[in-house]
């Protein structure tokens, strides 16, 4: 049990870059996802086209393999994902901004395979809202974009809530990928450097990055638990 | 699909004009965009170059039936760790769902007719099992199921077990997908209106039978469409068995590409799989779930909840698998 203690730096550390991932990525698949929404509830069909296509494709691919197209695709692209070098961000998360390409790969797959999900979760929101508020918005003379402003989506987002926050949890749960991708000392290498390489014992590992997985997906679940048992009773 | 059509109008003569230049200016930009930023970089690098996809694409290439007879033994392993991965968790996540709700009754029943300190044991008895249990569904849920499998592969041989890869990645799939189709069930017999139980309890069925005979067969007909989405999810899983070095699609296609050099040609390929494979599953969960609404109606059955949204858009967002 003395591993948790003498490495306990460690174990810190692994959760604190899950967690930089895990806060960059969710706020990439929002903003990526909320554009995939529009274009797939858009009136113009071939953007439409793109957005169904985008989420069939992401939806129903292993994350892995997206890891492997980052990987081996950007580079060919002619990309080292520089793009996220973005000025201020990187002094906050020093990941991004270091020579070696892996975090920023990690970090553009994982927020191209969780956007498909969050475009789903608030699409659902969107259908859960009832067709008489839309038509009666249309009735009055709304365009789209103004239906969607002042009627519609300030009613989908408090239906979106419970199903975003669960693709959010989902996707902390799949942030463990990137440990065996290349990025170095985040809570599932961490895992994998402990035991093998270094020969700590299996046991007190394993519940020390548990725990450090366990911390981040309990108590969000909770909250939604919370948050859904509240809105069932409102409605 | 209809819900999209509610929030714009028909289109007018002038709108479609407009929807019609909007489409060709999209579909043009797309095209332009599609040619410089990703035809143009990628043929630069010879990325389209029969000498990378001939292995692939063209059955005269010498390495043709080699590199295909490779990938289906891989496809052929991938779905064999998924059949009984997915076997093994309905089996398990049944059995937990019984436990769980059969506990639930356990601690709710006071043991009157027993002596005093005999009741209590078994009312304490009962408390703990079902925390216990709680605590177990809630632990696994919340690990990453990759996490589950290094575990898995890491933590038997340390105890001296140790058995075929495959059944490492059998072992941490079922871990985590019995706890999260578990967790689907229970909720679907707690979803049943009341009076299912009450009538059951009326004619004389013990809670086991109660369980057994009316709430689990109306349990998974309701929820069947989420568990076709896992069906899904485990299928995606499955492609984690590399990271313990289980011959699956993806380990064969790194092995491939050792040789022959070509990892954007190998990995379109298996994507396409999975995502031929995938698509099909969920547009059959799509269609037993139209089907089921469409049954529940016409046979007269008094209304019955809906499986609880949330819950529902759990299973798709779990479709998020890995």
């Amino acid at each position: 049990m003395s591993v948790l203690i003498d490495k306990f730096d460690v174990f810190a550390g692994g959760f604190w870059l899950t967690l930089q991932i895990c806060v960059l990525a969710a706020v990439g698949a929002l903003i990526l996802g909320a554009v995939l929404a529009v274009l797939r509830i858009s009136p113009v069909p071939p953007l439409r086209a793109v957005g169904t296509g985008y989420v069939n494709v992401f939806r129903n691919m292993p994350l892995t393999v997206v890891m492997f197209f980052a990987a081996f695709g950007l580079p060919a692209l002619g990309s080292n994902a520089d793009f996220l070098r973005i000025p201020v961000l990187d002094s906050l998360f020093s990941r991004l901004g270091t020579d070696l390409p892996y975090f920023r790969f990690a970090l553009v797959a994982l927020v191209l395979y969780t956007a498909a999900f969050v475009c789903e979760a608030l699409r659902s929101g969107v259908n859960a809202v009832p067709a008489g508020q839309a038509e009666a918005a249309r009735s009055l003379g709304l365009t789209f974009g103004q239906n969607l402003r002042y009627v519609v989506l300030p009613q989908s987002w408090k239906a979106s809530i419970v199903p975003l926050g669960s693709v959010i949890i989902a996707m902390i749960k799949n942030s463990a990928l990137v440990g065996f991708f290349g990025v170095v000392g985040d809570l599932s290498q961490t895992a994998d450097q402990l035991t093998s390489a270094e020969g700590y014992a299996f046991v007190p590992v394993a519940i020390g990055i548990s725990i450090g997985y366990l911390i981040m997906t309990v108590p969000l679940g909770a909250l939604l638990d919370r948050i859904e048992k509240r809105q069932a009773v409102a409605r | 699909m209809s819900q999209q059509s509610v929030l714009y109008d028909v289109p007018g003569p002038r709108q479609r004009r407009l929807t019609l230049i909007g489409s060709a200016v999209a579909t043009v930009l797309l095209l332009v965009g599609a040619y410089f930023l990703i035809y143009r970089p990628l043929n630069d690098k010879g990325q389209f170059s029969m000498e990378l996809w001939g292995p692939l694409v063209d059955p005269s290439n010498e390495n043709f039936s080699l590199v295909w007879d490779r990938i289906g033994t891989g496809f052929q392993n991938t779905l064999t760790a998924a059949a009984l991965a997915i076997v093994s968790s309905l089996v398990v996540g049944t059995l937990l769902a019984v436990l769980r709700i059969q506990l639930k009754s356990l601690t709710r029943r006071r043991f009157t007719g027993l002596a005093t300190p005999l009741s209590y044991l078994l009312r304490g008895l009962s408390t703990l099992l079902s925390a216990v249990t709680r605590v177990c569904v809630e632990v696994f849920r919340g690990l990453p199921v990759v996490i589950t499998i290094f575990f898995v592969a890491r933590g038997f041989p340390e105890f001296g077990v140790s058995f075929d890869t495959l059944w490492y990645l059998v072992i941490g799939l079922t871990i985590y997908n019995s706890v999260v189709i578990a967790e689907i069930l229970r909720s679907g017999m707690e979803g049943l209106p009341g009076g299912q139980a009450e009538a059951a309890a009326a004619i004389g069925l013990s809670p086991l039978q109660t369980t057994r005979m009316i709430l689990l067969p109306q349990a998974f007909r309701i929820m069947l469409p989420a568990l076709i989405s896992q069906l899904v999810v485990v299928l995606k899983d499955t492609s984690l068995g590399f990271i313990i070095s289980y011959e699956e699609t993806l380990n064969i296609g790194k092995q491939i590409i050792g040789v022959l050099d070509n990892p954007i040609q190998v990995y379109v390929v298996i994507a396409v799989m999975f995502i031929v494979v995938n698509y099909a599953l969920s547009k059959l969960a799509q269609y037993v779930q139209r089907r089921l609404s469409r049954g529940r109606k016409t046979a007269g059955t008094p209304a019955q909840d809906p499986p609880p949204a949330a819950l529902m858009s759990q299973s798709e967002s779990t479709g998020q698998g890995i």
